[in-house]
């Protein structure tokens, strides 16, 4: 199956949803890791939108990308009450250990406000972090 | 055989409670996975015959099965934390187990569905606005008057929308609510529906809280028969702050980008798809079940202070050693949540500054902390109750660090519909931070001849602060909704109170 004729069998599988539009791209996000020109032109077609109009959803949320970023994501949450924990003094060694090979996104806020420091990898929570731990998790990941 | 009981909820899952969990199966133990008593420092809880033990790794396993571990706490139910709360919205945490229809039905739930199926749309509505309840999500509106704009609007279809995207650092309450006891929110939002005359919820989760809304999507199936014809879904965000605003979250469901909504018309006559629409947060709707049993309304009346009536889940967070959620009635101080409940900073450094009510809440100075917990005695010294964070510094914070900080989160998380907040965010950051570097001379394209309007000399600090007060009364009062006009409250507060932190 070619990747268009992938993307228009998950906009039919949305069909009878009202607002199908952030269903679907979160579909595509996952399997292709990235909603690009291509999925947009599909997508505007099939749910009868302008390509801008699919455009200006995906470049508003922070979860869609337009190329996708094969690297391991560590998530590291740096909201206030993280930041409250020390979650800014791990960035510069955790970096370190990233370099390019794993990708480091900054997110606010996890909702383990009171055992940060915290990160996200995938649906992996990990809680009470201290360099050491996160170096750890990097070089894992 | 011991049964022992363990959190499944996120947060004891990020501190490795299904590693302590396998070491008793392990152990031939019997292992029951149950919501979250909210004593976060204790997690990974275990709790064997009423009693605690925590913070556990595996191998603490043996010495808890042997009875030797220095890791017991006692009788959970009755830890000063536990004793010292009224909890009604999270009567059941740590009691039941999430998904257990059983579990849900023994503890009273559906009582109230049952009881409101009899009822007028008229008499539900009135009930709610009895109790006195308050929308939960920060903005303190009367829940019963919503309901009833959206009953008397006229309209075929209507909609009832949960708030679930609780994005403000320092709050967890509706992820706990969702992943420990999603049974009650879906009934206060059948509750909703029957009020107003809806068909259909949504439920707005943050993609930031997967187990959440795999625990919502479980739910859901299991109480299809008990809630229809009404019907819920689950719609999942996608990383925008600003989809917390409930204008911007119902563009969102209708697949759009989340931007804000000019008000009126307010969501309750033209919501989702244009429909009348009850807009509540997470807590809002899980309050109602409680208040619809026989006798529940006037016992929410009871509680509380002045006009903020009933219960408040308040999480403690940030630098405290027992953090974790304390549902109690409003009239608390910061100083009982903080030092009495809270046991003072994890650090063990005096306390600095709390913010209160996520990033957009004032800093508060620890000369304020005797202020009840109360929407307006906080609206009356400049600060905000919000979601009912409470995030605790110690005295190595900056608050110049974190007045920038709000800045540039609400330059990050800005939707770009109105100019003050999408434009002043960014002059914000520019500016605090030429007040902490000491003022700055003009640029060369700014000293040129032809650049008539630019200023030549150096602006003193008393300048810039006063430009820093013109750029957040215009946010303030400018801004369409509260990312733009609440960003002030942090950078207003924390430059009053610690000034020093500017220089």
């Amino acid at each position: 199956m070619t990747r268009a004729a992938r993307i228009v069998e998950i906009c039919v599988s949305h069909r009878g949803r009202e607002g199908p539009l952030l269903p679907i791209l979160h579909d595509i996000q996952r399997e292709f890791g990235c909603v690009d020109a291509e999925a947009e032109r599909v997508i505007a077609h099939e749910l009868n939108l302008s390509r801008a109009e699919v455009h200006g959803v995906v470049s508003f949320y922070h979860d869609f990308s337009a190329e996708p970023d094969p690297r391991p994501c560590i998530e590291l949450c740096r909201a206030e009450a993280c930041q409250a924990r020390g979650a800014e003094e791990l960035i510069a060694s955790a970096e370190a250990a990233a370099g390019e090979r794993v990708r480091l996104k900054s997110v606010y806020c996890l909702g383990l406000c009171s055992v940060g420091p915290a990160a996200r990898i995938g649906d992996r929570l990990h809680a009470r972090l201290d360099a050491a731990a996160l170096v750890k998790l990097v070089q894992s990941a | 055989m011991t049964v022992v009981r363990i959190s499944d909820d996120a947060l004891a899952l990020a501190c490795g409670a299904d590693a302590v969990a396998a070491a008793f199966v392990a152990a031939g133990c019997m292992v029951e996975r149950v919501s979250s008593w909210g004593m976060h420092w204790l997690e990974p809880l275990a709790e064997i015959d009423g009693i605690g033990f925590g913070p556990l790794i595996s191998g603490d396993v043996g010495a808890v099965l042997a009875g030797t571990s220095d890791k017991r706490i006692g009788a959970i139910a009755d830890h000063p934390f536990i004793k010292r709360q009224q909890r009604l919205t999270f009567a059941r945490a740590g009691k039941t187990r999430p998904l257990s229809l059983d579990d849900y039905a023994a503890t009273g739930g559906w009582s109230a569905l049952k009881r409101v199926k009899s009822m007028a749309s008229s008499e539900i509505v009135a009930e709610v606005t009895h109790s006195g309840l308050r929308g939960r999500g920060g903005a303190g509106f009367p829940a019963g008057i919503k309901c009833r704009t959206v009953l008397e609007a006229p309209g075929p279809r209507k909609y009832v929308v949960c708030n679930a995207d609780e994005g403000d650092s320092g709050t967890f309450a509706d992820r706990m609510l969702m992943e420990g006891d999603p049974f009650q929110l879906l009934e206060g939002m059948a509750i909703a529906a029957q009020a107003v005359g809806a068909r259909q919820g949504y439920i707005y989760v943050r993609s930031e809280y997967p187990h959440a809304i795999s625990k919502l999507n479980a739910a859901i199936e299991l109480v299809r028969e008990h809630i229809a014809p009404f019907r819920i879904e689950v719609r999942v965000g996608a990383g925008a702050y600003v989809c917390g605003e409930e204008t911007a979250l119902l563009n969102s469901i209708e697949g759009k980008r989340g931007e804000v909504r000019a008000k009126p018309p307010l969501p309750a006559l033209e919501g989702l798809f244009g429909c009348p629409t009850v807009v509540h947060n997470v807590l809002t709707l899980a309050a109602i079940p409680h208040i619809m049993v026989p006798g529940g309304a006037s016992l929410y009346d009871s509680l509380g202070i002045d006009r903020s009536k009933g219960t408040m889940p308040i999480q403690l967070a940030g630098n405290i050693r027992h953090g974790g959620l304390f549902e109690t009635a409003f009239g608390i101080s910061l100083n009982e949540l903080i030092h009495d409940i809270g046991g003072g900073t994890a650090s063990g450094r005096p306390v600095k500054a709390v913010q209160v009510g996520g990033p957009l809440g004032a800093y508060i100075h620890p000369s304020q902390f005797d202020l009840p917990f109360d929407y307006e005695a906080y609206a009356g010294a400049d600060a905000l109750i919000g979601h009912g964070g409470v995030v605790v510094f110690d005295d190595q914070a900056n608050m110049g660090a974190l007045a920038r900080f709000a800045f540039q989160f609400c330059a990050a998380e800005s939707c770009g519909k109105c100019t003050p907040c999408r434009i002043g965010s960014t002059r914000g950051v520019e500016l605090i931070d030429r007040i902490r570097a000491g003022g700055r001379d003009a640029d060369p394209v700014e000293a040129l001849a032809q650049m008539h309007n630019a200023r030549k000399d150096r602006r003193s600090r008393a300048e810039d602060l006063q430009l820093l007060e013109d750029l957040c009364e215009t946010m303030q009062f400018g801004s369409l909704c509260a990312l733009g006009g609440f960003t002030p409250y942090p950078v207003r507060s924390a430059l009053k109170h610690w000034p020093e932190d500017f220089s």
